[in-house]
């Protein structure tokens, strides 16, 4: 067997941290419909931009059963036609026996349109009311493509911090800094007065009463370093199975910079989020840790910006002298500087042979042998 | 390519949906060996979109490694000349979420779960299984099947000369429902038809305009027939034809191979049966992955296939944690890890999911995590690879009183074979660690045997074996299947300490009699390739394979842990009390020699 078999690669999530971002967010209606804004408009966030109609849930009666028929016998008593309007509690199908002293009826439960009827099963398919999808700018921007009757691009000059996981939707407001610092924890007694409309931005682990402290204050998002899993599995109402979210309807939106337990947010995070309290900001919780990952993110727009956009998604492998966060226990969280990068396998405590790099801890200065698997590059 | 002598070199490649690996076979002195492995990201997301990129990158490392030059101006040199290219390219493939089926039927327990057998044969992840008795109504199925955006709809139901209205029914919410293909947005839904053939008629004209339908026999003909292969074989044809040709860069990745792309999952699974036929054996194969655990089993020649889509080591782990319990994990640890930070190091593990552990200790939680991820695989695979339901039986008296469903077709002491597969058994520090966590989670019984697939290559071999049985088999079996030995389990219940089993084994190196009392378990050496007469005489409470009490004769196995001797009961129960459960972990482990006594290597101070 080749030693190729036992390589390891570096995780680099490649969480982008900048204070300039060209930020493009495509805006899809579900199904075509209209657009109504053209390319050049400038945008706030909330600005409706299209919207649709979806076709209504579809509920099926059961003729054949309610006149006691069968199917075959159904067309010669339906009093509707395919593509017929039809009112809740409206007669569609009806039958008399013996001169009309037996009378039964066959009624739509709901308000909606006659879809299809059949002779082979007896049932009639009645599609209700349309239900109406609006989408908004969701950034503050500008309108630079029109995809048709489906699609908008918005574009804008942006600070931006990904985050590592969130949960619930989009939201829009100011920013508000409740922590001092990125080591600050988050708790109820920071959620101060009306904060209705405001991105909350905390440092260290936010607890679970301080996210419903902020909710009830009308916070619509919280963005903080970390939290005890059992508080996120509470906050969201169950156990987080994988890590997939973003349909959460939970009142406000919660994104966490760096995961689980005590961990401060990054110092460059917060830095860039604190220089830009009181700004308008947008926020979007939605997490896909899978191929085709999506993370969360904060983007505060900045507008009439001048400064060239540094490319998205630029990535540095590991280097000696690269900064990186040590991810996985008993260092979790370390942030450390990277001394060497041996190229042979080496056997670390469980007996594993990996890729190993020797890193020096930011906090202590101490030289540690540290798996290359367990580390992630700090992208400036 | 039909199968002939002149194949001397084969490169084969497996696009998963994160790492895509190559391996290339050569035949050495008349044998085909597995000569390098190369991997490479996969490149099926922006900003590549094109499969081919991380093909041809993982296919750079392969000839890095073994010299030979295998491309030329981006293209793989066939046939070999000289010390370059070679005779054969396949591939497999799971990217971009692998083959995604939604399966519609009429009886959830009858055609419906007939149909999702045959989903899951082909390789598919099944989405979702609508039924008549799901407990839902109308627009909620409608509603799921917009959601869902599947590759392809099964419909089955109905057998043969039976129920009609109801199978058009669910061909009208399909068409109804008129759901969209994840990929590809100016093609039709394939849809195929596998239900009552007095249905056909109807069931085209509700579907034809909407859906790109095809017909093929009833997948459930009669109560006591199932027919999967029809359906199993136009899955993966529309899988080719269809979802394939839509993924970004496998229209030109399919000009490239010499064999059809086959769903990762449909490979091994092929491979998983070939063995089974080859040796006349019943086999459970297992691949736990990050994301998912797919089992695979042969029970007197029926295949099955589960796929557990939310068990798996890193992507899925905080599910495994959801769906087992923190206390069920930490039942298998004997350390006392703080509840609290452990939870934030599973959810830490979920949101970066490449991470390894750097402790002892955080290895055992790993491990922990792995047997409870196969237990509840494993059940769910249990429950699915079953008898026909619908069948009618004479029942005696005592069914009446029992579990009324039908049973299951994995029997635990007529298997054979375990093959585990999957980073955390493949890549276990220890061989014995991966002989302990599948003896654990699947409590084999009687006389078994274990192995497991060294480097993950069971894909690249399935597909292989569809143009080469002879070089599948042949690097199969000297490459990638490692024996771990077997495992010898008496089925029964006693007080630990008590006499369980007495065992003589003549083995190379002369006889050896011992006796294991119940609670124990005991390790014998005996190196690979070599075997050994074992007289397995349980004591009267225990079950070896030939009724309580009864002596067992067997030829056994040897491997690279040996002859293990598993006298802790069946169904296997840790003490409740916790000094108890600590002080037989400990026993256990020590037996096995399964961790080091002491951390070693480097950051073992930390």
């Amino acid at each position: 067997m080749s030693e190729a078999a036992t390589v390891t690669h570096g995780y680099t999530p490649g969480l982008r941290i900048t204070d300039r971002a060209l930020i493009r967010r495509l805006r899809r209606l579900p199904l075509p419909g209209e657009i109504h804004v053209a390319v050049g408009d400038e945008v706030r966030a909330d600005r409706l931009v299209g919207s649709t109609q979806l076709p209504g849930n579809v509920v099926n009666v059961n003729v054949a059963h309610e006149l006691s028929m069968t199917p075959e016998d159904v067309l010669d008593y339906i009093i509707v036609t395919e593509g017929d309007e039809v009112e809740t509690r409206q007669i569609i199908a009806e039958s008399k026996s013996f001169w009309g002293l037996f009378h039964t009826i066959a009624r739509s439960p709901i308000s909606g349109t006659i879809e299809t009827i059949s002779e082979i099963t007896g049932q009639v398919l009645i599609r209700g009311a349309p239900i109406q999808v609006q989408i908004d700018a969701y950034i503050d921007g500008t309108v630079v493509e029109v995809h048709g009757n489906e699609a908008v691009m918005i574009e804008t000059k942006a600070a931006l911090a990904q985050g590592i996981l969130g949960v619930g939707g989009e939201a829009h407001g100011s920013l508000r800094v409740l922590c001092e610092g990125p080591e600050q924890s988050c708790g109820a007694e920071l959620i101060e007065g009306d904060c209705d409309g405001c991105i909350l931005i905390g440092g260290g682990r936010v607890t679970l009463q301080a996210l419903e402290a902020a909710r009830e204050a009308g916070a619509v998002a919280v963005v903080t370093g970390a939290i005890d899993d059992r508080d996120l599995d509470s906050f969201v109402g169950e156990p987080l199975g994988v890590a997939i979210t973003g349909q959460e309807e939970l009142g406000l939106s919660l994104v966490l910079t760096e995961g689980f337990g005590d961990t401060p947010m990054r110092r460059r995070t917060f830095e860039l989020l604190a220089e830009r309290d009181g700004r308008r900001a947008s926020v979007n919780g939605a997490t896909q840790i899978r191929a085709g990952v999506i993370r969360p993110e904060v983007v505060v727009p900045e507008p009439g910006a001048t400064w060239g956009a540094m490319d998205e998604g630029e990535m540095h492998g590991l280097a000696v002298g690269s900064p990186v966060r040590l991810i996985r226990p008993p260092t979790f969280g370390e942030l450390a500087v990277i001394e060497e990068l041996p190229e042979a396998l080496t056997q670390i405590a469980t007996e594993a042979k990996v890729r190993v790099a020797r890193v020096r801890l930011e906090r202590t200065g101490e030289v540690i042998t540290v798996p290359r698997a367990n580390m992630e590059i700090i992208e400036e | 390519m039909s199968e002939h002598q002149a194949l001397r070199s084969i490169l084969a490649t497996d696009c998963g949906s994160t790492t895509t690996k190559a391996i290339l076979i050569e035949l050495i002195d008349g044998e085909y060996r597995l000569r390098v492995r190369g991997e490479a990201p996969t490149t099926v997301e922006a900003p590549y979109e094109d499969v081919t990129v991380g093909v041809l990158n993982a296919v750079r490392e392969v000839e890095e490694l073994s010299g030979r030059i295998l491309l030329r101006e981006g293209e793989i040199i066939r046939p070999q000349q000289g010390n370059e290219g070679v005779d054969a390219y396949v591939s497999t493939s799971s990217a971009g979420g692998g083959l995604q089926v939604m399966v519609v039927g009429l009886v959830r327990s009858m055609t419906a779960e007939s149909a999702e057998r045959a989903a899951l044969g082909a390789g598919a992840i099944v989405m979702d299984v609508v039924a008549l008795d799901d407990g839902r109504r109308d627009y909620e199925r409608i509603e799921r099947m917009r959601e869902l955006r599947p590759d392809m709809i099964l419909i089955s139901g109905g057998t043969d000369g039976g129920e009609v209205r109801k199978v058009v029914e669910m061909a009208e919410l399909v068409a109804a429902a008129n759901p969209q293909a994840r990929l590809g947005v100016d093609y039709e839904l394939p849809v195929i038809f596998a239900g009552n053939e007095d249905a056909r008629e109807p069931v085209t004209e509700a579907l034809e305009r909407a859906t790109q339908l095809t017909v093929v026999e009833n997948l459930r003909p009669s109560m006591e027939e199932e027919n999967l292969g029809p359906a199993r074989g136009e899955i993966q044809d529309l899988f080719l034809e269809h979802v394939m040709a839509q993924a970004p860069g496998y229209p030109k990745l399919m000009g490239w191979t010499d064999a059809d792309i086959m769903p990762t999952p449909a490979a091994v699974g092929a491979l998983i049966e070939a063995v089974a036929e080859r040796d006349g054996i019943n086999v459970v194969g297992v691949d736990i992955g990050g994301a998912t655990t797919d089992v695979f089993s042969v029970f007197g020649s029926v295949f099955n296939r589960t796929v557990s889509a939310n068990l798996g080591m890193s992507y899925s782990i905080s599910n495994v944690l959801a769906e087992a319990g923190l206390d069920n994990i930490l039942r298998w640890v004997a350390e006392h890890p703080d509840p609290r930070r452990l939870g934030n190091d599973i959810r830490n593990k979920m949101i970066r999911p490449t991470t390894i552990p750097q402790q002892l200790v955080g290895l055992m939680v790993e491990h922990g995590v792995a047997r409870e991820a196969l237990r509840l695989a494993f059940e769910q695979h249990r429950m699915l690879a079953s008898e026909l339901k619908g069948v009618q039986r004479q029942r005696d008296i005592s069914d009446a009183f029992g579990a009324a469903g039908a049973e299951t077709l994995v029997d635990m002491m007529a298997l054979d074979l375990i093959v585990g597969s999957g980073g955390v058994l493949s890549h276990a520090p220890r061989r014995r660690q991966a002989a302990l966590m599948m003896i654990d989670s699947f409590e084999p019984q009687g006389v078994t045997r274990l192995a497991v697939d060294s480097i993950f290559m069971m894909p690249q071999l399935g597909v292989l074996s569809t143009i080469s049985e002879r070089a599948a088999t042949e690097v199969f079996y000297r490459d990638c299947l490692i024996p771990l030995g077997t495992c010898i389990a008496p089925v029964g219940t006693r007080r630990p300490g008590d006499p369980c089993v007495r065992l003589t084994v003549r083995g190379p190196e002369g006889g050896e009699e011992i006796e294991v009392p119940v609670g124990e378990l005991k390790l014998i050496e005996l190196e690979e390739d070599e075997r050994a007469q074992v007289t397995v005489e349980p004591t009267r409470a225990f079950d070896a394979g030939e009724g309580p009490g009864r002596t067992v004769e067997a030829e056994v196995r040897g491997g690279v842990v040996g002859l293990i001797i598993d006298a802790r009961g069946r169904p296997l129960a840790l003490p409740e009390d916790d000094a108890e459960r600590v002080a037989a972990i400990r026993r256990w482990e020590r037996a096995l020699e399964v961790y080091p006594r002491e951390p070693v290597g480097e950051g073992a101070d930390l």
